[in-house]
């Protein structure tokens, strides 16, 4: 499937990716080849085949339900862009 | 034209386990910003989420007050979209296979009847964390102490068909998870919370109407006043031959309104896939039946047991198991008693009104189930009349002691002795001979005035049933 | 000193050859004298090197030492270091010091081995040729024009060029074994769940998978033995016991049976790596194995499922990367949508956006069946194929890259031709099977590298079967020239 300018856009919109105008025939472009190669996955019948999420046939282990943190506010927001009063700062959220 | 609403909620109840549901970290209410998110919280890289092992078994537990299906697999499955609230980028949330399959919950409806209502499912997910909007100029802030949380949605069918059953179901599930102690239910801190969709369509038909949804009605008064606000809304654009567009509408309670949040077409797309991060989870029929085991009676059940075993009015067991907390405060005090009936009548009036008064919930009684069950033994009994019982409990409210110890220290046990009775009912003869000859030329109303007389000389204290006896005896 | 393996040096520092200091600042001597024109690491932590090989020596005198303490090592810059840098190559965290170890780092620092710093790599772990780094291109040591494979390239390289006797790296795709086999070193991928994934940035965490890089296939399995086991942080690592591999060598080859997978001989493969493959395989019929024709039917289709699962799971893993809590943001953001899309957009390179939009489109409605169910459905028939050759044989065998080393800059325009470079390495994560790569030979004066896949859990025969195979070549001592 070949993807044209508008889809580049809205998925970069989904995935929350600037992309410059310049370069979106170049990812147009690019990803169309990539979906055209992954399109031979269409050539296969999988009737009744389950799909496999993980490579093992595990079940998710358990854990109790102790108490095991330990506070590191001060570290963890000395990595942060922006961080008052204990808080994460992002421009103003309006919606919601 | 007649209308019909359609109603289904969506009940987020964040399960009240003592850590997250994927990390160790703590989950108290009301900690300082971000004390209470560790690494995997904050989706740092690298960091992986494990299963709490008792989000699970509290899932398990509402499944089985459902009677829902447990699925002996479940996945849980990432839903991807931005917002600061959202450390990873995704919610951990089950989508195509969760671990509780459908069910259902009896309610009671205002007729007395009872209305069998759907459970579609209900999934585990972890909750998101908090914007802060207030203080910063242009910014807003981000705690995520609240992210990770536990929480159970549970997804009823679309059966409700008014703003009061949406409440009624909603009272109920909220007493399930406060019998099965999953939750604290507390609505403010938003431990339970919820959406309503609702649609409208002409009375007979067939077909559902484009729903809202409403998102966020945190308390029963506001989930009757919004669906019911947003019945008219929908019945009135219908009426003027408009429709409905499907959107998802905030409840603004201070104006008693609700308005458009997102529409459809403005509406993410989630891109939900089985998370590569966890395992699927397996359920064995083993770890059901040890779920089973510690199950608690559920209140339909004992509602049942109150009327039966205690003859209780279906009335009045209702009332007495609307709360777990206030099933074991009855059945307490009435297993200190030999009067189950006369202790749910304590229980409801002059307890709830006390407790009322004060703002009190039942836990914090001043007055233990043991001491009033042992109050009311000694009106059972005959040591105290039940007008003396009403100065016993009030001494016992303000922490006078047991029911012996006051009436003892008060000096309020009641007179049972015939010949003192007769000699106090042989003094109110002699003073009142007026009221005595009038009463004996068949102004029988005045027994009343002679009761009164002698009670009042006891001190209250004189057995009423002995002075009525004695008093019609000696009157001729 | 430079040219042992981590057994030898092994073996030296328990003897008082040598001490773990002396060892250290060799080796770090080597990297400013000759990393400038490789370009293997990101991060080099003298100082912290030099502490912790104090800390060894000490160690071993008070009669606390294992194999691996005193031993120096590299890390891909991908496994996250306590207070130290970890970039993933990316601009988008290259000012991220994480406050935690991985699992993988924190059991080397237990064993007492040393780290030296941290390699380079191609974004994210997004690549076959390192060269999609926001730290440049890492060069080839046996020829500079070309690349060192990838995605652990830095690591492979520093390997080759002897700056360190041992490194770790990660494997989604063929991320260990392309770039040993481009370097003409050996670098074993475990099977899925073998080694922890806690503290390792997610790429695609159902295929994702750590593993030691190496000169000889007893020091992957002296690696090994510290990397792997069961992490109650990770729910995806396996709760059985680890054995001794190192100790499981020296096994007979007689009576092994090796299996040929047919798809893995077709077109597309250099003539000097068929033949180097084909000498190694008669080598194996000299150590007593018996050979056999095998076939696995859906191998053409693992290059385009990975192509679907592995973006599709990465879109998912790099949303945490949003300029909120760590990491990189953008300047003056205009609003919080501005904040996302230029962070990330500024952030990530240009494969990394090409993956996630990939990833983004596969998963997203309407496509979601036609792209990433087929691609978990051909997933299980890939597995499924597997499963029923290694019932019928011990090891599979064939190349690891269809060619040798290719020159900087040939593919980097073509996307689906650099995806293609990992056409045999591929399938092995899609099934999450162990398989290690080994030096067999040159091919135009670049190194060919023999892929070997075992079954679940069989690291301990895959390495014997690779060990047996250096006990009676030297493809693996041959180092290239100009870094003495």
């Amino acid at each position: 499937m070949a993807l044209d300018a508008n889809q580049v856009r809205e998925i970069a919109h989904l995935a929350r990716l600037a992309i410059d105008e310049r370069d979106i025939p170049d990812y147009a472009e690019n990803l169309s080849e990539i979906l055209a190669f992954v399109e031979q996955l269409g050539s296969v019948d999988t009737e009744g085949v389950e799909p496999m999420a993980h490579p093992l046939d595990m079940a998710q282990r358990l854990r109790p339900d102790k108490v095991t943190h330990i506070d590191e506010r001060e570290r963890f927001q000395a990595l942060a862009p922006a961080a008052e009063a204990g808080l994460y700062l992002v421009p103003r959220v309006i919606e919601q | 034209m007649e209308w019909e609403s359609v109603i289904g909620l969506e009940i987020h109840v964040q399960l009240s386990t003592q850590t997250k549901i994927f990390s160790g970290a703590p989950t108290a209410y009301g900690a300082e910003p971000n004390r209470q998110a560790s690494a995997i919280d904050l989706g740092m890289p690298g960091v992986l989420p494990v299963l709490n092992e008792q989000a699970v078994r509290y899932a398990v537990k509402l499944g089985l007050a459902l009677g829902a299906d447990i699925a002996p697999r479940s996945v849980f499955a990432r839903k991807n979209y931005f917002y600061p609230d959202l450390p990873k980028g995704y919610q951990i949330s089950q989508y195509d296979l969760p671990l509780i399959g459908s069910g259902q919950m009896d309610i009671e409806l205002d007729d007395g009847t009872t209305k069998r209502v759907g459970v579609t499912r209900a999934h585990l997910e972890e909750d998101a964390g908090k914007s802060l909007h207030e203080g910063f100029e242009a910014m807003s802030g981000i705690d995520l102490n609240r992210a990770g949380t536990p929480l159970l949605e549970i997804v009823s069918e679309p059966d409700l068909r008014s703003a009061k059953e949406a409440v009624a179901y909603m009272k109920k599930l909220h007493t399930i998870v406060r019998y099965l102690d999953i939750c604290d239910g507390n609505m403010q801190e938003g431990s339970f919370r919820c959406d309503a969709n609702v649609s409208v369509r002409p009375k007979g038909e067939r077909e559902f109407g484009t729903r809202a949804e409403l998102k966020n009605v945190n308390s029963f008064r506001f989930v009757e006043r919004a669906i019911n606000h947003e019945i008219e809304r929908q019945i009135e654009i219908r009426e003027d031959g408009g429709s409905i567009p499907q959107e998802t509408r905030l409840y603004d309670a201070d104006r008693n309104e609700t308005r458009t949040m997102r529409t459809k077409e403005g509406a993410d797309d989630y891109r939900y896939f089985p998370d590569p991060d966890l395992l699927p989870i397996e359920v064995s029929p083993a770890f059901i039946d040890d779920v089973r085991s510690d199950m608690p009676e559920l209140p339909d059940a004992r509602k049942a047991r109150f009327e039966s075993e205690y003859g209780l009015s279906s009335y009045d067991a209702g009332v007495l198991t609307a709360s777990r907390e206030l099933a074991d405060y009855y059945e307490a005090a009435a297993g200190a008693c030999d009067d189950p009936k006369l202790a749910a009548n304590w229980v409801m009036d002059e307890l709830s009104g006390a407790l009322n008064k004060e703002g009190l919930g039942i836990t914090e009684s001043p007055v233990s189930p043991q001491r009033l069950g042992g109050m009311i033994q000694r009106v059972t009994d005959g040591t105290i009349s039940s007008k003396i019982a009403k100065d016993v409990f009030e001494a016992m409210w303000a922490g006078e002691g047991d029911a012996d110890t006051v009436i003892e220290a008060k000096g309020l046990k009641q007179v049972t002795d015939t010949s003192e009775i007769e000699a106090m009912v042989d003094e109110v003869i002699a003073n009142n001979p007026d009221q005595v000859a009038e009463y004996q030329g068949g102004k029988d109303k005045l027994l009343g005035f002679f009761v009164g007389q002698v009670m009042k000389a006891s001190g209250g204290k004189a057995n009423p049933q002995q002075v009525n006896d004695i008093l019609k005896q000696k009157l001729g | 000193m430079h040219d042992k393996t981590i057994a030898e040096l092994s073996a030296a520092l328990a003897g008082g050859d040598v001490t773990s200091l002396e060892l250290v600042e060799a080796y770090l001597d080597r990297i400013r004298r000759l990393d400038a024109s490789l370009n293997s690491f990101i991060t080099v932590d003298a100082d912290s090197a030099r502490a912790a090989a104090r800390e060894a020596d000490a160690r071993r005198q008070r009669g606390d030492a294992g194999p691996l303490t005193g031993i120096p090592i590299a890390l891909k810059d991908i496994f996250c270091t306590e207070d130290l840098k970890t970039s993933c190559g990316s601009r988008m965290l290259d000012n991220f010091a994480p406050p935690y170890n991985a699992h993988v780092v924190a059991q080397f620092k237990a064993a007492g081995a040393v780290i030296l710093g941290k390699t380079n790599m191609d974004e994210f772990a997004m690549g076959s040729s390192n060269e999609a780094s926001v730290y440049g291109a890492v060069r080839n040591p046996w020829h500079r024009d070309a690349v060192p494979g990838g995605s652990s390239g830095g690591s492979a390289a520093a390997v080759a060029a002897r700056l360190t006797p041992g490194a770790t790296g990660t494997d989604t795709g063929g991320s260990i074994r392309q770039p040993a086999a481009l370097c003409g070193i050996s670098g074993l991928k475990p099977t899925y769940g073998r080694v922890s994934r806690y503290g390792m940035v997610a790429f695609a965490s159902s295929l994702d998978q750590a593993g030691p890089m190496a000169r000889s296939a007893e020091d992957l399995a002296l690696m090994l033995e510290v990397m792997a086991g069961v992490d109650e942080r990770d729910s995806t690592a396996a709760d059985r016991p680890v054995p001794r591999y190192s100790e499981a060598l020296g096994q007979s080859l007689d009576g092994l049976t090796i299996g040929l997978p047919k798809e893995f001989f077709g077109e597309g493969m250099d003539d000097g790596t068929r033949e180097a493959v084909n000498a190694a395989v008669a080598e194996y019929e000299r150590l007593g194995a018996s050979i056999r024709e095998v076939s696995l039917p859906s191998s053409h289709l693992a290059v385009p499922a990975y192509y679907v699962i592995a973006p599709a799971e990465a879109s998912s893993n790099l949303s945490r990367f949003d300029g909120v809590r760590y990491g990189y943001r953008c300047q003056d953001p205009q609003g919080l949508d501005d904040m996302y899309k230029r962070s990330r957009g500024e952030g990530f390179g240009p494969e990394v956006k090409r993956r996630i939009m990939v990833g983004t489109y596969a998963l997203s409605a309407g496509y979601y069946d036609a792209y990433y169910r087929k691609a978990q459905q051909v997933r299980r028939l890939i597995r499924d194929e597997f499963v029923q050759a290694l019932a019928e044989v011990d090891v599979l065998m064939g190349p690891t890259a269809p060619t040798p080393a290719f020159d900087i800059g040939s593919k980097s325009e073509d996307p689906v031709q650099m995806y293609l470079s990992d056409i045999y390495t591929i399938a092995v994560n899609l099934a999450g099977l162990p398989a290690v790569s080994i030096p067999a030979g040159e091919s135009g004066g670049r190194p060919v590298g023999l892929q070997l896949i075992g079954d679940y859990f069989d690291e301990g025969q895959l390495l014997n079967v690779a060990d047996q195979f250096q006990r009676v070549t030297d493809y693996h001592k041959r180092a290239p020239a100009g870094i003495d």
